[in-house]
């Protein structure tokens, strides 16, 4: 694999793929990075876990912290590491550890350790480094065309509609309950020729 | 694994841009509002902490020029790109986040007039300096590094003397001084140069010009190559130091290698203003469609017209790298193989009179202060363009008293030629 240049396909089928994602150095400070992209991870549908010992007791929108990969307690697709690049290899030990394996490692933007990678290759798992699956996701799915970033792809297909379809909604304001004064004439006009 | 890399044209024809997700609709809609609804209160405080992409107000951002920066970063191979109300607003908006009162950049002596005098009188009033260099001569950037220098600026075709940089060169000096190479692509656009390809941290256009293409609308664009490490020695606390209206946010840590285009739409455009219409973003992406096949046709025109002006016995020297004598032939081989561009500079046996009379005879060139159209443009740049300049800066910008400047549109070249030739005969 080739570290300093993933192909998009690759990328895509990991975001595809992954159902829960445990995010190592989660933080519960709402201007952090991490914060952003576990918030947006969630909203996309993810089955998100924050990992950092020092908010265990607490919760980042509505999942408890829990302390290490270890404690999770039940299967996890994908660990996405936010810690830097010093601070990986411990965190790649521990996730090897998991039964079952996870299926990949990420490792945020700016955090990049090749030893560390060529361990969690040999152990089967896939690896991305020095990326963020928020600007990934947003990027692929064009969302974040909106800030004229490159998204470095093209369509000619219609987009997913970005809610299922235009909605049964209880909120519309109705006006003239449905009538209008020209049908009101007609139904009258109706009646006095009959 | 690698991805298949769509080509030039295909990229000019659909990046950015793809069948609306509500409607259907299959040209770019021109979003004519100037705010978008939040789906709820946390969505809106997730926009405004930009936690989430997407649109809020079209001072900031709106999905039409969305379409044109992508379509632009894509042109020219960078991350990012913010369309702004003009090329001159692209400048000051790029400046705004590399300079504090104090800083220096580094600019090129040739420069179009324009950017020479908001260089030289709007930056000084905001204690912003300039040190001029001479593009011909690269030591003369070198000599001009101080610990106060910022970044490097150039044009990639100087307008209006058509002569082309060695942005390699010049990336150099950049890169040993730790400071960005900002260039202004405009006369070349992506189609015949791409600078961030050389080196380039920036690249910015006049999009008034040949990327819009038709002389309609106005708009300039910041492209964000994602090169350049914004945190390292703190020089740019805009990008590297917390952010105190945004709560805090680091913008390079937050946003990598699209931190710049960023910086200068969350910070420039905010404070500073300078939106672009949704429907000038319109009829400039719709102008970029045809761009390959317009700047084909320019160059083919400008090298007709300069080869024939060469050979004409009331024509005293013809600047176009693109003619095999020329000054600057071997790096418009290097830079621009595809062509010269189509605006370039003549002078006459006749001097400053002839000139004159040359561009009061013509009937089918413009005469007007624009480059870049579908149709051909004739200036006087002396007595216009550059007219704020001294004489000694005209000469060195390459508009001395008897240049005259033309920029060879997409017409008949016959035609154009015929014009010439009856203007010089009358």
């Amino acid at each position: 694999m080739n570290h300093d240049a993933y192909g998009d396909d690759y990328i895509r089928e990991i975001l595809h793929g992954v159902k829960s994602i445990a995010m190592v150095g989660a933080s519960p400070v709402n201007v952090r990075p991490s914060y952003f992209a576990f918030k947006y991870l969630a909203q996309r549908g993810y089955d998100m876990i924050p990992v950092n010992p020092g908010h265990v007791g607490k919760s980042l929108l509505g999942k408890p912290f829990v302390a290490s990969l270890l404690d999770i307690g039940r299967p996890v697709d994908m660990i996405d590491i936010f810690r830097s690049s010093s601070h990986i290899m411990p965190v790649v030990d521990e996730a090897l550890k998991l039964m079952p394996l996870p299926k990949v490692i990420w490792m945020q933007l700016g955090a990049r350790d090749d030893a560390a990678a060529a361990k969690a290759e040999a152990a089967g798992l896939k690896v991305v480094m020095n990326r963020c699956p928020k600007i990934e996701y947003g990027r692929l799915s064009s969302e974040i065309s909106w800030m004229g970033v490159n998204s470095r792809t093209i369509s000619a297909k219609r987009a997913p509609m970005p809610t299922r379809g235009m909605q049964l909604s209880l909120n519309r304001m109705s006006v003239g309950g449905g009538e209008t004064g020209a049908s009101d004439r007609a139904a009258k006009n109706k009646s006095d020729s009959a | 694994m690698t991805d298949r890399l769509p080509g030039f044209s295909t990229l000019a024809v659909h990046a950015g841009a793809h069948p609306d997700p509500t409607t259907g609709a299959r040209a770019t809609p021109i979003y004519q509002t100037t705010s978008f609804v939040f789906n709820d209160a946390d969505h809106a405080a997730s926009l405004f902490g930009l936690q989430a992409f997407g649109n809020i107000y079209t001072r900031i951002g709106n999905p039409t020029q969305a379409v044109l920066e992508e379509r632009v970063a894509a042109l020219e191979g960078g991350t990012a790109a913010l369309a702004v109300a003009s090329g001159h607003a692209a400048q000051v908006v790029v400046f705004q986040q590399l300079l504090r009162p104090g800083d220096e950049i580094i600019a090129a002596r040739k420069l179009y007039g324009g950017s020479i005098n908001q260089f030289t009188h709007a930056f000084k009033s905001f204690g912003w300096n300039v040190m001029w260099a001479d593009p011909d001569e690269i030591e003369s950037f070198e000599r001009a590094v101080t610990p106060h220098t910022k970044a490097i600026f150039i044009e990639s075709i100087a307008n209006p003397s058509g002569s082309i940089t060695d942005i390699e060169a010049i990336s150099a000096v950049a890169r040993k001084a730790g400071v960005p190479l900002i260039v202004d692509n405009t006369l070349a656009t992506p189609y015949l140069i791409r600078p961030i390809d050389h080196g380039a941290d920036i690249v910015v256009h006049s999009l008034t010009k040949f990327l819009g293409g038709h002389g309609n609308s106005i708009g300039g664009i910041i492209v964000d190559a994602g090169t350049f490490d914004w945190s390292k020695d703190n020089k740019y606390p805009m990008l590297s130091e917390p952010r105190p209206e945004y709560h805090g946010i680091k913008l390079q840590e937050t946003f990598g290698n699209f931190a710049f285009a960023i910086a200068c739409r969350v910070l420039g455009l905010r404070d500073l203003g300078p939106a672009i219409s949704p429907f000038n973003a319109f009829l400039i992406l719709t102008g970029i469609e045809t761009l390959p096949l317009r700047m084909q046709k320019h160059c083919e025109n400008a090298k007709a017209v300069a080869e024939w002006l060469l050979a004409h016995p009331a024509v005293a020297a013809v600047n176009y790298a693109g003619l095999s004598g020329d000054k600057y032939n071997n790096l418009a081989r290097k830079y621009a193989p595809k062509g010269a561009g189509a605006v370039f500079t003549f002078s006459l046996k006749g001097g400053y009179d002839a000139g004159v009379k040359l561009v009061s005879n013509l009937k089918l060139f413009s005469h007007l202060a624009n480059v870049g159209d579908t149709r051909s443009l004739v200036i006087h740049p002396a007595s216009t363009t550059h007219s704020q300049l001294d004489d000694a800066a005209k000469a060195k910008s390459g508009a001395g008293p008897d240049v005259v400047r033309l920029s060879v549109g997409i017409e008949d070249k016959d035609d154009l030629i015929a014009d010439l030739e009856q203007a010089l005969s009358a």
